[in-house]
């Protein structure tokens, strides 16, 4: 016992440190990576429907961004210097905001950035993306966590108003390559769903009564699975809900229709997203209040420009294209540039989700996420100020409850 | 969850890691061969000793007297001769005389049979001095002498009591395993402190998933006669502080700046109950009570019957010793309580819990940039931004910070437990609070 005794005295616990002793398991790195991790499906789903090319857009998006981070770092910091700390143990001494590369942001933000390319991208257009984001957008107001716009939105912004044509010619998915669809295929064959109807807008060509019966007017191709699963559901689901599902949104779910490399496959995002809420990377406030005054919108007006009158829309197919889901998820929810409370948070998801709206129906381009999350992002700061939680012992005004 | 009260806002689900002593029963542990008491255990001014170097003294002997309304009774918790007085560190960070006590002599009440008090024919007056009389204080956080804090509730005309069971604190068990061996004594201090403040309601507050407990005490109230009702809470941080019982409880909020008081509701611990039944019915003084010794580093973690004044060293030496060098060693739980460096450290009246915890258990720590999440102001109970306050404090622009709420943060840690960005914000805080204090104490110097 007097031996232990002597052992229990002699421990010198190497950290006395402050309250609480204890952290969640959870970090900043954590997160950026457990992102990456949770968009890595949809982007190999972009791969597989368009080729190497399309992965080797996103691996150049993810080293430019990564050169260019390191390159910041090292020009403002200087290189890292290992320092011994009072404990007799080796540290790494860095500035709190120069570990960004380890963190896994600047990866982060090159994968979306290439995700929201079109698979034939000149590959000068993501590197420029890359740099813009990352020098410009982040770096000019002191790096991760004050950078007042989603850098890798503002960017696809930037690169979109810069080389509009390299940003607006589309690929055909490999499942959609050589299906039978009317007579036209050669004029669609390079645009997106939205695209598509927003030259029927803008041109006053709408005699449809909906998005999907106007694509089909078109002559825009089903794959052969659309076709088979939508005519499986029919059979068997929805006839015992007494609904029918038209073909093509199977299409849309899945990820078989043109679009950025990233955006297209719903299924493969959500799934990411249920592991994003299972970790609590992300919580229900954005996703829930933007999806529903996006949705709400659509529905009541979305119908208006098909003359099928008000509360008509078609809410289905608006998520479902247009890079919806990975903005919901993944872009309105960025922890640095959304508000802080729970009720900010649902002011910012519902002013994205009105914006959307707004720009898709009344914008000359056909989508809206990423104009409406910067232009939201931009709000942030007053939003914070307008949305303080409600303190506990304070009533309203100030003076002690 | 329908039925189970909470508070209202922020909080957090810190890991519970209870599994490890929830289940082991209180021992007794060794009787120090020296006892370090110091005469500063409680909020306040310390007390006056009464003894001096080679002075013989009694088990359960008073050896401090209050010094006023907000001090407290020391009595030495084992028979033997004072060495020395010498000052110490407390493991909040305060200092305080305290007397050596080398174990020597006989025991006067360890191994006696005790009777028990009638003290159903007592006033309440009566009653509060025979608690103050044998030193006890609030056992659950900031020890306040309950003398100090029943006289004023008398005075407030408080209406309620809440006793609280809930021990929201991860690791600790210590209140836990004292409801499920000790609900009849518990019951019993509960209407011993009933009369004294003369209250109408009593609430007696338990975590929701704690059923061992809860069964107890139900099942001692409900042999009593007491008037107390259980009150399950959702077993959520931190629910067992003042502020987010009394909004749970009774769905008022304590005023910015007040006490529980100004909600006409007093707040005791269940340790501190137990102390008043031993203090009242045994007329056993405060020299002993219950101690979680935990963490990963602990080689047989448990729940210890402590004397106070026993150095924290032989409490691990009694739990096994360390299976391995501990990355922290705090003293109450992981989320309020602090690191220590020095194992010399004596077990006080406020003393819940020893944690010695591994470098796994405390997680990366390493501070990063903030990101602007707002997880810490999600978390936060009393409605706080913590990141905009810690960069006010960081700006010196205290006047803001003080503005913003600086003063109503308890420092429950929530903030600082979920930041992915580990930033120190509770110490952040706390430095703040100390700026401001200086700030007022020289400007109304200066007048």
């Amino acid at each position: 016992m007097s031996s232990e005794r002597e052992r229990v005295h002699s421990v010198q616990p190497p950290v006395v440190a402050g309250s609480p002793q204890f952290h969640e398991r959870t970090s900043t790195a954590m997160i950026m990576w457990f992102t990456v991790l949770c968009l890595s499906p949809a982007a190999l789903w972009g791969t597989y429907v368009y080729g190497w090319r399309a992965l080797g857009v996103i691996a150049v998006s993810v080293a430019a961004s990564v050169v260019c981070e390191f390159l910041i770092v090292r020009f403002l910091f200087g290189r890292d210097r290992k320092v011994e700390n009072p404990a007799g143990r080796t540290e790494l001494l860095r500035p709190r905001n120069a570990g960004t590369l380890r963190d896994g942001s600047a990866a982060l933000t090159g994968l979306l950035i290439g995700m929201t390319m079109p698979p034939a991208v000149p590959l000068y257009v993501p590197i420029v993306a890359a740099v813009f984001a990352l020098a410009v957008v982040k770096w000019t107001f002191g790096g991760l966590g004050t950078n007042w716009m989603n850098p890798a939105l503002a960017a696809r912004v930037f690169v979109y108003f810069s080389w509009t044509p390299q940003m607006t010619s589309w690929t055909m998915p490999k499942p959609l390559l050589g299906m039978p669809a009317g007579g036209t295929v050669d004029a669609i064959a390079a645009a997106t769903p939205l695209g598509l109807i927003k030259t029927h807008v803008v041109t006053g060509m709408i005699a449809a009564d909906g998005p999907m019966s106007l694509l089909r007017q078109a002559g825009y191709p089903r794959s052969a699975f659309d076709g088979n699963v939508t005519e499986w559901l029919n059979a068997h689901i929805l006839v015992h809900l007494g609904a029918n599902l038209p073909g093509g949104y199977v299409d849309l779910f899945v990820g078989n229709i043109p679009g950025a490399i990233g955006e297209g496959s719903v299924l493969l995002l959500l799934l990411g997203s249920v592991f994003m809420f299972g970790r609590r990377i992300i919580s229900w406030e954005i996703p829930a209040s933007y999806f529903f005054s996006f949705a709400f919108f659509e529905w009541i007006f979305g119908g208006t420009l098909y003359h099928t009158g008000f509360f008509s829309g078609d809410v289905l197919f608006s998520v479902c294209t247009g890079g919806f889901v990975l903005a919901l998820f993944y872009m309105a929810t960025d922890p640095v540039t959304s508000p802080m409370s729970s009720s900010g948070m649902v002011v910012y998801g519902t002013g994205v989700g009105i914006l959307t709206f707004l720009i898709r129906t009344f914008g000359s381009i056909p989508e809206g996420v990423a104009l409406a999350i910067i232009f939201m992002n931009m709000f942030v700061p007053l939003i914070n100020r307008v949305t303080t939680p409600r303190r506990y012992g304070v009533r309203a005004g100030g003076e002690a409850a | 969850m329908l039925g189970i009260r909470t508070f209202r806002g922020g909080g957090v689900f810190p890991y519970e890691r209870k599994s490890r002593t929830r289940d082991k029963r209180i021992w007794n542990a060794a009787i120090p061969g020296i006892a370090v008491i110091p005469f500063l255990q409680h909020s306040g001014t310390p007390a006056v000793p009464l003894v001096r170097q080679g002075d013989r003294v009694r088990e359960g002997m008073l050896i401090g007297r209050p010094a006023g309304e907000d001090s407290a009774a020391v009595h030495s918790p084992i028979p033997g001769i004072v060495q020395e007085l010498v000052n110490v560190v407390l493991p909040n960070g305060n200092s305080s005389l305290a007397a050596l006590v080398a174990l020597d002599g006989e025991f006067d009440r360890l191994g006696k049979e005790t009777r028990s008090f009638p003290w159903e024919n007592l006033t309440p007056e009566e009653l509060i001095d025979a608690i103050a009389n044998r030193g006890v204080v609030g056992m659950g956080g900031e020890s306040v002498p309950t003398r100090q804090k029943y006289l004023r509730a008398r005075q407030a005309g408080a209406e309620t009591l809440i006793v609280n069971g809930v021990e929201s604190e991860p690791y600790v068990c210590a209140d836990y395993r004292l409801m499920i061996e000790k609900a009849a004594e518990i019951v019993e201090g509960i209407r011993i402190a009933e009369k004294a403040l003369g209250v109408k309601h009593v609430f007696f507050a338990i975590s929701n998933g704690r059923s061992e407990a809860a069964e107890a005490v139900g099942t001692a109230l409900r042999s009593s006669g007491s008037q107390a009702r259980l009150i399950q809470l959702q077993d959520r941080y931190p629910q067992g502080d003042e502020k987010e019982l009394v909004r749970a409880i009774t769905g008022k909020e304590v005023p910015s700046g007040g006490s529980p008081l100004d909600t006409g509701t007093v707040v005791s611990n269940v340790a501190t109950v137990f102390a008043i039944y031993e203090a009242v019915v045994l007329q056993k003084p405060l020299i002993d009570r219950v101690v979680t010794v935990a963490g990963g580093a602990v080689r047989n973690p448990g729940n210890l019957k402590v004397r106070l004044g026993t150095p924290l060293a032989d409490l691990i030496e009694e739990c096994g010793g360390f299976r391995h060098t501990p990355a922290r060693i705090v003293v109450g739980g992981p989320m309020t309580g602090l690191g220590i460096f020095d194992l010399s450290i004596p077990v006080t009246k406020g003393t819940r819990a020893v944690l010695a915890l591994s470098e796994a258990e405390v997680g990366d720590a390493t501070e990063t940039a903030c990101i602007q999440c707002g997880r810490c102001v999600r978390a936060c109970p009393m409605g706080l931004e913590p990141t905009i306050l810690y960069k006010y404090i960081d700006h010196q622009q205290y006047d803001r910070a003080v503005a913003a709420g600086l003063a109503d943060c308890h420092e429950c840690g929530a903030c600082a437990y979920v930041c992915p960005a580990h930033i120190p914000l509770v110490q952040g805080l706390k430095v703040g609070k100390r700026v401001v204090d200086d700030r007022i104490r020289t400007r109304e110097a200066a007048k």
